[in-house]
């Protein structure tokens, strides 16, 4: 066998994972022909770097795992991305993190250090121009540089230099794991981080969440993606200067990070969820309270929605804007929300349901985008929708009450020898969590995927033939986290 | 004369109102209440106190830019009939002088953009330049036409269009306002052609321009666009309110017009989305074809009978 087949939240023995040689895997992911989830290496003492690959099959829900040892003296493999440039990102990520080079990478830069020696793609010619914004931003947001190779108005190319927020997050995560640190992980998915880092030590510990907790879990997954689509529905209102949008989305999105106030004492939903359950339950008069409020949001946000779309000064800026077809979005692999506007069907929380949410047994839309800045607006307000409703259902179900424990235990030693693995559907897309123990059960590599990984290129094709000004309103409709892809 | 220069004085403090009244307009239709309507005022009071940043890489002519924009606004406000009175300086086809000493303003506005070695400025500079090759023809196509009619190279015909026009008086009127209000979206960076609140460097028009300039250059520059656009109403105001009437009565009409242009100004920057810079252009040539209108209806009055 040259891979292990398993599902989400599991753990496998790491003994069990075959390891090839690099020649043998790479035929192996070509021929299979799969979406890459993780890819990354670990230091495997004297013996050099092990790579672990895990490949996933949307379709089936299935996880495929393989790992290749490195040698000390083996520095250099012929790259995957020439043939699958999905794994572009991947492939540069583990050069920067081990050394060891991907041959014919066709596009080897640092993705989060040494930003000094990076070499920008440069045009010539008398009519092109370049602009460079950033890292530092008139707005209040993160730090990030933008490069544009421009002729006149239009761009022809845009590069996107990242890493100014790389706090080594991974390596903390093994020295002091902790919910805290993972909620700070992106400060826009706090909810969906956490419960992917919970998930991961409760699979290592083998802690079995109550069925309450779980629905509470679930309920505040969906209000942090209903919360985040409003709030960007509003800046994207805001960013073709339609006030009225703005204003609306702006007043409606304090109404959801309220409640989750009156939740768990913070708007963003931080110290809610922690490993074996959840640290606060939901009485029957914050309950009523919820329903009340999310009935209101829903009829605010569907008339704004209906009003804009009605708008051709509105419809025309978002149509056709910042388009990647499909084709390209399943090349480069986008994931999440910004794939599902392309027209790609994927979406963890039914590809790799968990329990709580196979329950609630709900219907799948799907949704048939072309990639624009429409299609992710309208996408954002589906997806809003949808979310308000399932958290109406669950708050609902909540009302009766039960013996639940909300917290299990967690006195369970950590599993030896282990790779546990949790993908959790966030706002913009699979947060990927995953952690490997040793022996003496002690986490020996933290590995974090967030979904800006994979689409900040995507977003630079967006760009691509659009006019320079319209560069903010692609933004906006992405809305990619600086430090989930810095860590 | 005295009580001339006194009316300039009072009106060419009026743009800090107007923008005001924009800017509650704003508040108004988002469900806010905004800050005061003088806040535009408080805010030049208070970058007129602050000490100047100058970048490193500009020369000396980022420093002169800001005063030569002021005082060649000033100027042009000399050449337009102000609220209760008619304009101080009144030479035959003053319009002319009128709108290259207001080119001169941009000219040193682009140049002064142009030299802080910005990309983002050099953007701005290029799209307002070409904005401004579309609007110019457009004003002249409309005043010419105009002084044409009423036989009078001053601003002064645009208050007796009716007089002359017989029945086209009402249709050259509404074209005429319609054209000197396009223009005033235009030149005033308001939306739906530029964002004066935006804070994203790559949309901006206007104020991409001026983002190196600081205390009392901002102060000033922002200033004289506020005239800027004051003078272009005062355009609208000539042709609507009636000459003749009582000082008092006309001047309180001239605020009330201007009170007016402010809040369609703040309705339309709430109700509409900016349009996308490549049509722009096309929103501003709309500009061009209303002047022609003008001109043809001026022509079938003065010739087809």
């Amino acid at each position: 066998m040259n891979w292990i087949k398993t599902k989400n939240n599991t753990k496998i023995n790491l003994n069990e994972i075959p390891t090839l040689k690099i020649s043998e895997l790479r035929e192996e992911i070509i021929s299979l022909n799969k979406r890459p989830l993780a890819f990354f290496g670990k230091d495997w003492g004297s013996l050099g770097t092990k790579l672990f690959v895990i490949l996933a099959d949307d379709e089936c829900g299935d996880l495929y795992v393989s790992s290749v040892l490195f040698g000390q003296n083996e520095k250099e493999y012929d790259s995957l991305t020439q043939v699958m440039p999905s794994f572009h990102i991947f492939e540069r990520e583990f050069y920067e993190q081990f050394g060891i080079k991907p041959l014919n990478h066709p596009w080897l830069k640092p993705v989060r250090k040494n930003q000094k020696d990076y070499k920008f793609f440069e045009m010539e010619g008398e009519e092109v121009h370049q602009v460079a914004v950033g890292p530092i931003h008139a707005g209040v947001i993160e730090p990030g540089h933008f490069r544009f190779m421009c002729n006149g108005e239009t761009v022809y190319h845009l590069e996107i230099m990242l890493g100014y927020q790389n706090r080594g997050v991974e390596k903390l995560m093994v020295e002091h794991p902790s919910n805290a640190l993972a909620e700070s992980i992106c400060g826009g998915s706090v909810i969906a981080h956490n419960l992917a880092y919970s998930k991961v030590m409760e699979i290592l510990k083998d802690i079995n969440v109550s069925k309450r907790a779980q629905l509470i879990r679930t309920l505040a997954l969906e209000m942090e993606r209903a919360a985040i689509h409003i709030g960007d529905l509003g800046a994207i209102a805001g960013d073709i200067a339609y006030l009225m949008g703005a204003s609306v989305f702006g007043a409606t999105r304090t109404l959801v990070i309220n409640t989750m106030l009156e939740f768990s004492g913070s708007r963003f939903g931080r110290g809610l969820i922690n490993v074996g359950g959840v640290n606060f339950d939901i009485d029957n008069e914050k309950i009523e309270r919820a329903i009340k409020t999310f009935e209101k949001v829903e009829k605010d946000v569907e008339r704004m929605v209906k009003t804009m779309l009605k708008n051709t000064s509105v419809m025309s800026r978002l149509e056709k804007t910042g388009t990647v077809n499909i084709e390209k979005a399943r090349e480069i692999g986008l994931v999440g929300m910004a794939a599902r506007a392309c027209g790609l069907n994927l979406d963890s929380r039914f590809d790799f349901a968990d329990e709580c949410f196979k329950s609630l047994a709900l219907p799948r839309k799907i949704f048939k985008g072309t990639g624009d800045v429409n299609s992710r607006f309208q996408l954002r307000y589906q997806e809003t929708m949808e979310s308000l409703s399932i958290s109406k259902r669950i708050l609902a179900m909540l009302k009766n009450p039960s013996k639940d424990e909300l917290l299990a235990p967690c006195t369970n030693k950590v599993s030896a020898n282990s790779l546990a693995i949790s993908i959790t559907e966030g706002w913009r897309g699979e947060v990927v969590h995953i952690a490997l123990t040793d022996a003496n059960s002690n986490l020996t590599r933290y590995k974090i995927k967030d979904p800006s990984f994979n689409n900040w290129y995507g977003l630079a094709l967006a760009v691509r033939n659009n006019g320079v000004s319209d560069f903010p309103l692609c933004n906006k409709s992405f809305n990619l986290s600086y430090c989930g892809n810095d860590l | 004369m005295g009580l001339k220069i006194l009316n300039l004085i009072i009106v060419l403090f009026l743009p800090f109102l107007m923008l005001g009244v924009i800017k509650k307009t704003k508040a108004f239709w988002g469900g806010r209440y905004g800050a005061s309507v003088f806040q535009p005022l408080w805010d030049f009071i208070k970058l007129m106190k602050k000490d100047f940043v100058i970048s490193k890489t500009t020369s000396g002519v980022f420093k002169i830019a800001p005063v030569i924009i002021l005082s060649s606004t000033l100027f042009a406000a000399l050449f337009v009939p102000l609220a209760a009175s008619s304009a101080i300086i009144t030479i035959p086809a003053g319009f002319i002088l009128f709108a290259y000493i207001l080119s001169l303003s941009k000219f040193f506005s682009l140049i002064s953009a142009m030299d802080t070695g910005s990309s983002f400025e050099g953007m701005g500079a290029s799209r307002e330049a070409c904005f401004t090759t579309i609007v110019e023809p457009a004003f002249f196509m409309l005043l010419a036409s105009v002084m044409a009619l009423c036989g009078n190279f001053t601003f002064d015909s645009l208050g007796k269009i009716i007089q002359n026009s017989g029945g086209y008086g009402v249709l050259i009127c509404i074209f005429a306002i319609l054209v000197l209000f396009i223009m005033i979206l235009t030149e005033g960076s308001r939306v739906p052609v530029d964002d004066p609140a935006t804070h994203l460097e790559l949309t901006m028009i206007h104020e991409v321009m001026i983002l190196d300039n600081s205390a009392a250059d901002l102060a000033i520059i922002s200033w004289a666009s506020g005239i800027k656009m004051l003078l272009l109403s005062s355009l609208i105001a000539a042709i609507v309110i009636p000459q003749g009437l009582s000082l008092g009565i006309s001047a309180l009409l001239y605020i009330a017009l201007m009170f007016l242009i402010s809040v369609v100004i703040g309705t339309i920057e709430s109700a509409t989305a900016r349009i996308r810079m490549s049509h722009v252009f096309e929103f501003v040539f709309v500009m061009s074809s209303f002047a022609l209108v003008v001109l043809s209806l001026v022509v079938a009055r003065m010739f087809g009978g």
